[in-house]
């Protein structure tokens, strides 16, 4: 995978200052940062090649379409763009009903990737797995349910046979757990990956 | 529908698009919302980053910039707009619409097939992109004629008027939507190839027919 050495030190955001201007290396360095995640996620929402190659192609268009005019300043850029791919996966999941029977079924370990960016994923993912660990089963069930499976909240009621209040208050409970177990270590910038792999 | 307990579901994408467009406006003007969603927004990004799966396709990276590359739009000189400040607060306006992905429709979207149309539109790999001479707007049009302007640097509104969207078809101009802040307006009306859209300032809730001067406009010839 070239990536481009002019690129690579920037922040993500700074890359997204440059998309706005029609820069497509910082597109693709971007890409390179992001892609693997942003596909890696629509496939567990999509459990389908093409159709999560879609959603991630069509982020990345809407990206590169409008970056400027709407990536906050004080947002993380990979965020956002994983935001545009879940919620396009979603739109797709529903609109294709490609609803599969067992959505919580773990995705497939992921290739290789540059042995970085692999390493990076793996312990990415091992942090945010042992937090849902730790909630309880309800909640880790409804978050997994919606965010992995692309169930709405009203969906998941009639599936679960709760109340819709119930549901919205296990999603509340779980997100406000884990944004307390996941706690200052959640954001997304270059200065955690680089604190880690400093450490490394 | 109490819109304050929505907020787990709006970050997790768990929301019917009804529920979700509510939401957005609601997130608007809702600042205890706004900063519980800020800290859920950070934990459904972790969620995302870690969804393990397969890596994509070395043929995907290609494609999303083979079209990139191809999308480096024609530049039409137009009439520069009144200068208008950028809005320094634009960063306060943003971190809602972080949020709403800063997509801004006015009025428009009681059509719920609508409110789920804007990534559509801006993600579509056949659809066309036009942009103002400036570069401050961008339309985005699919091939069935939905079209997405995004406006990147404008002053907000002024209290009392709204920016119209107009699609001029053969210099006469049909309404194609409000909106009162740079991001991306949905336009209400299709636009066919040699059709020009246009941009005015307007009163509250728009005008029969424009009355302003021409902000900016595009034609997609």
């Amino acid at each position: 995978m070239a990536r481009r050495r002019d690129h690579a030190h920037l922040s993500d955001e700074a890359l997204v200052a440059l998309v706005s201007r029609s820069d497509e290396s910082a597109l693709a360095e971007l890409y390179d940062r992001v892609g693997g995640s942003a596909y890696g996620l629509a496939y567990r929402v999509l459990r389908d090649e093409a159709l999560a190659e879609d959603a991630v192609q069509e982020a990345f268009l809407a990206l590169w379409r409008s970056a400027g005019s709407f990536i906050p300043e004080r947002a993380k850029a990979a965020t956002w763009i994983l935001t545009l791919v879940h919620r396009r996966a979603v739109d797709l999941v529903r609109r294709e009903q490609r609803r599969r029977a067992e959505p919580l079924e773990s995705a497939p370990e992921p290739a290789t990737a540059s042995a970085e960016e692999a390493a990076w994923l793996r312990l990415d993912r091992e942090r945010v797995q042992g937090a849902l660990a730790q909630l309880p089963d309800q909640q880790r069930e409804a978050i997994e349910l919606a965010y992995y499976g692309g169930y709405t909240q009203s969906q998941l009621a009639e599936r679960l046979g709760e109340p819709l209040g119930t549901i919205k208050s296990r999603m509340f409970s779980g997100l406000t757990r884990l944004r307390e177990l996941l706690g200052g270590d959640i954001n997304d910038s270059g200065t955690e990956r680089t604190a880690w792999t400093s450490t490394t | 529908m109490d819109l304050h307990d929505l907020t787990a579901g709006y970050a997790l994408d768990a929301l019917d698009p009804g529920e979700r467009e509510r939401y957005e406006e609601h997130l608007a003007t809702c600042e205890p919302c706004r900063e519980e969603f800020q800290g859920f927004w950070q934990v459904s990004g972790s969620l995302g980053r870690a969804a393990g799966g397969p890596m994509p396709p070395a043929s995907l990276r290609e494609r999303i910039l083979e079209q990139a590359r191809s999308e480096r739009p024609n530049v039409v000189p137009l009439r520069r707009r009144v200068a208008a400040p950028v809005l320094s607060s634009a960063a306060a306006v943003a971190a809602v619409v972080a949020v709403a992905l800063g997509i801004w429709s006015l009025g428009l979207s009681n059509d719920l097939d609508e409110a789920n149309s804007v990534l559509d539109v801006l993600g579509d790999p056949n659809a066309r992109v036009h942009e103002t001479a400036d570069g401050e707007a961008n339309l985005v049009v699919t091939p069935t004629g939905r079209a997405a302007l995004v406006v990147r640097r404008l002053a907000p509104a002024p209290a009392g008027r709204d920016y119209e969207i107009w699609v001029f078809d053969r210099g006469i101009p049909h309404r194609a939507g409000l909106f009162e802040r740079p991001g991306v307006a949905m336009l209400s009306r299709r636009v066919a190839r040699g059709q020009r859209v246009a941009v005015t300032l307007e009163a509250d809730g728009g005008v029969e027919a424009p009355t302003g001067p021409t902000l900016f406009s595009a034609p997609t010839a």
